[in-house]
């Protein structure tokens, strides 16, 4: 069972990640997009996106932080143990629970707006479930080690080992096994996440536009080699009508 | 030196008699789909007015366009690539639903469908974003015709400038006001805002012809160029996630065809030519400090396509000849550059805008007859351009960045036409005083006369087609490229008419069209291969093939519909005797 769960799911999921977003990316670029609904409404997702957004990056930011970089390295530079764990603890936190909050603002706007929520297709709320359980999960395992405090579980010594096993193919199963449960769930519910990342609007995270820092301001393209008249009809040429806003839920 | 071609539009804005002909057709064409209900490519905005979106003149709230930064360097006013990264989450200023309006339709079933009963069934409005009940409340063009002026005109954001900086106050009184009519389309910006707003870089000019194109591909929907282009001429597909804007037909114009808000205009306002423009002195032209002085930055920048030099480094840059050939003969370069005539739109954006207007002297005009002077005299008509400040004030705002004296000038010049023509049509004796007074000479009078007021379509038009022949090297393409014009274009293929692979009705119906528009015969057999395309009919004559042969009327006198319905020829041409009446009394 260990074995399935932490030596075979991890490569499972990394295969479903990188095969599908390689193959959504060649098939799907027109539907790779943000799908903002910014223009149904603007005042809540101003408060509620930017939050949950930078609260993300910090979070992403403190998983590197606590999955890559050995224990040993941090104690070498002289960081103790408890330093780093507040840290974690405050950091970690505050990010997390900004990113709960945020994400709550934003369910709670597509619910309650009208035209965001008409325009939620059945993929977007399969999509919050997860992501909002890996979200709380991850922080019960923060809460949880505040509660047992000194006793509290060290995660840098059993998940995050197993992580880094991972990528030189010699999963460190036992490793992992002696994690208690609340990590155990929290992992296996982030790698349903990312199983299913591909198949969602949340592959416009993959094109972050980091290139227009360095892009001249003004494009040159020349034109097609194809003359415009005769090329077929693609997407998003539906047809008009509020029948077509109940269609396509998907 | 580097020389590129762009294409550009006049509008001739006296003429416009704001039908809305081309916004329909527009949208007919390109935002007849889900998720551009509400967005209109084409659209005729009544001014004074608020426009569409609602107010997306005030940049000061939507921060769209170009501004200078501290050392005087073009820099975007919606802020540097840094911050519009921080901002990507929620764009800072975006425009939403409610600043165009909300579309809707009716539920015209219930008309059909409502059971028997004593009340009439309605069909009642519903929101196309919703799909429920709604209440209209606003619309693309609201305030059409002044509709609503008197409680609203003063949210014109051009009107509260021009209030602000005058003692006099625009009136929205009967007697003192004045409108006008503004089609709008993407102006195919020589220095786009919208492109250097895209985090994805998915926007971009074509390099053949300058139009200004959204990568359905590339574009992720970062909608920052929404918030950049400051005509709000780009719009969010809020059904596919995607911007989108107004492609200056370029299918059509690829062909040699005009655009199809062009193509239908029913004042035949529009005209559509190349620029030959230097590419590397656009940063630096969109860049002079003094607003009022972009106008003259901009029109050193249009290159003149007889100077030898000119023309020479366009063969260099790889620019065909008969593109160079089409620019000499260009209708736009004659309006803006020879006859400076054509104003770009709100030069104080700083993008550079293509399409150019013919600001309207109607507003003079109106007033001055309706106060019974007489409207078709040069001297009344110049003291009146100098005595009516606010109508020229506000033109001077659209137009020039408000410098009154540029607009003033052009108005003369376009009232010494009207003087000076309404003198040779009444068969007096010519008034050379009167095209020297604006500086020009009678002969260039009366060519700009000619090209205002009765060009025809092929020069209205001057539209060179795009240069394929590679795609002939495409393995798939090339049956495709069969459809192109030349004179193979429509052979039967060997096997009858119905075998090989069909013409797409679309290209089938551009030649139809075009023939139609520029023979002057009704459209023969010769483009419908002896069937009857009734989309394509005009209604002139009887072709081959519409009603079934008889024994009386043999076929070959059918196909002459001269013959039975006598000459059909002005209605058959595209730019009949019609304009000369709208020249002067627009
Ligand atoms: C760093 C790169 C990222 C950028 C630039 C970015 C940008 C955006 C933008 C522009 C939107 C559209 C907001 C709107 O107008 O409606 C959006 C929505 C969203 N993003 Fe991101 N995002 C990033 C990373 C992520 C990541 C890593 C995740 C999640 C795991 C994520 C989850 C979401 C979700 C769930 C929404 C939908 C919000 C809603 O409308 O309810 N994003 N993002
Ligand atoms: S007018 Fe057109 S080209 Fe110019 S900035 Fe706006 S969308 Fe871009
Ligand atoms: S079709 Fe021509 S006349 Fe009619 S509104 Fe449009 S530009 Fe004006």
């Amino acid at each position: 069972m260990d074995l399935l769960l932490w030596g075979v799911l991890p490569y499972v999921m990394v295969a479903i990640l990188i095969g599908g977003s390689i193959w959504r990316y060649r098939y799907d670029q027109f539907g790779w997009t943000t799908r903002s609904s910014q223009l149904y409404e603007s005042r809540l997702l101003r408060i509620g996106s930017p939050i949950f957004h930078f609260g993300l990056l910090a979070v992403i930011a403190g998983h590197f932080f606590g999955l890559v970089i050995p224990m040993a390295w941090t104690l070498a530079v002289g960081m103790s143990q408890d330093f780093y764990h507040l840290n974690a603890l405050l950091v970690g936190g505050v990010a997390g629970v900004g990113t709960l909050g945020g994400i709550l603002i934003l369910i709670y706007r597509r619910r309650k707006t009208g035209p965001v929520f008409m325009a939620t297709t059945r993929n977007d709320k399969v999509m919050y479930v997860v992501l909002t359980a890996a979200i709380v999960l991850g922080l019960w395992t923060t809460l949880a080690s505040v509660f047992e405090g000194e006793h509290g579980h060290n995660y840098r010594e059993t998940v995050a080992p197993w992580f880094r096993s991972l990528f030189i193919l010699q999963p460190d199963i036992t490793a992992m096994a002696a994690a208690p449960f609340s990590f155990h769930i929290h992992t296996l519910v982030g790698m349903l996440l990312f199983s299913i990342w591909p198949f969602t609007r949340l592959v416009h995270a993959f094109t972050a536009p980091l290139h227009y820092l360095f892009r001249p301001y003004i494009v040159y393209r020349t034109r097609d080699k194809v003359p415009g008249a005769v090329r077929p009809i693609r997407r998003g040429w539906a047809p008009i009508g509020t029948e077509d806003r109940t269609r396509d839920k998907k | 030196m580097r020389v590129m071609a762009q294409m550009g539009m006049v509008m001739n804005l006296d003429k416009c008699i704001g039908c809305h002909t081309c916004s329909v057709t527009c949208k007919q064409a390109w935002t007849n789909r889900a998720g551009t209900e509400y967005v209109w490519f084409n659209n005729v905005e009544t001014r004074p007015g608020q426009g569409y979106p609602r107010r997306y003149e005030d940049q000061e709230k939507w921060r769209g366009g170009w501004k200078l930064n501290k050392k005087g360097r073009l820099a975007l006013k919606s802020g540097g690539r840094v911050a519009k990264l921080l901002g990507l989450f929620a764009s800072p200023v975006q425009p939403e639903l409610k600043d165009y309006y909300e579309p809707w339709t009716y539920d015209y079933k219930t008309l059909i469908d409502a059971p028997l009963g004593d009340d009439f069934p309605v069909a009642r409005p519903k929101s196309l974003i919703t799909g429920k009940d709604t209440k209209i409340t606003w619309s693309a063009n609201w305030d059409d015709d002044l509709g609503g002026a008197p409680e609203m005109g003063h949210l014109d954001p051009i009107v509260e400038k021009v209030r602000r900086e005058s003692e006099d106050k625009i009136k929205f009184a009967f007697e003192q006001t004045f409108m006008f009519y503004l089609p709008r389309i993407c102006e195919h910006c020589l220095n786009p805002s919208c492109m250097a707003s895209c985090p994805s870089g998915a926007i971009y000019k074509r390099v053949e012809d300058g139009i200004v194109l959204v990568d359905q591909d590339k574009c992720r929907g970062w909608r920052q160029c929404i918030t950049g282009c400051p005509y709000k001429k780009i719009y969010f597909n809020h059904k596919t996630g995607k911007a989108e804007k107004c492609t200056f037909c370029y299918p059509r114009v690829e062909i040699g065809l005009p655009t199809v808000c062009s193509e239908t205009c029913v004042g035949r306002l529009r005209y559509l030519g190349l620029f030959l423009y230097d590419a590397d002195r656009v940063t630096d032209a969109a860049a002079v400090t003094d607003e009022k002085d972009l106008y003259e930055s901009q029109m050193d920048v249009l290159l003149d396509p007889f100077d030898p030099a000119v023309a020479a480094a366009a063969s260099a840059q790889g620019i065909p000849d008969d593109w160079i050939d089409a620019a000499r003969r260009s209708p736009v370069y004659a309006l803006a550059k020879v006859y400076k005539v054509a104003l770009p739109l709100h030069p104080e954006y700083r993008t550079m805008p293509m399409v150019w207007y013919v600001p309207p002297l109607s507003p003079i005009v109106d007033l001055l007859s309706d106060q019974g002077h007489d409207a078709e005299d040069s001297g009344t008509l110049f003291g009146a351009i100098d005595a009516l400040r606010i109508p020229v004030e506000y033109l001077a705002e659209l137009f020039t960045a408000g410098d009154t004296d540029r607009i003033t000038a052009v108005l003369r010049k376009l009232a010494a036409m009207r003087a000076y023509m309404r003198g040779i049509t009444l068969g007096q004796e010519a008034d050379v005083d009167i095209p020297a007074s604006v500086g020009m000479s009678p002969e260039s009078m009366y060519e700009m006369y000619r090209l205002m007021a009765i060009a025809k379509y092929e020069e209205r038009y001057v539209i060179p087609k795009a240069h394929v022949e590679q795609a002939h090297d495409l393995e798939e393409m090339g049956c495709s490229v069969d459809f192109e014009g030349g004179p193979g274009m429509y052979e039967d293929s060997p096997f009858g008419e119905a075998s090989g692979r069909p013409t797409p009705v679309a290209v089938e119906n551009f030649y139809a069209l075009k023939d139609r528009q520029t023979s002057d015969t009704a459209s023969g057999a010769a483009t419908l291969r002896n069937r009857v395309n009734l989309l394509n009919w005009d209604g002139n004559g009887a072709p081959a093939g519409l009603f079934p042969e008889t024994r009386d009327v043999p076929r070959a006198a059918a196909a002459s519909p001269a013959d039975l319905h006598g000459p059909v020829s002005d209605s058959g041409t595209g730019a009949g005797t019609g304009d000369g009446d709208s020249a002067g009394t627009p």
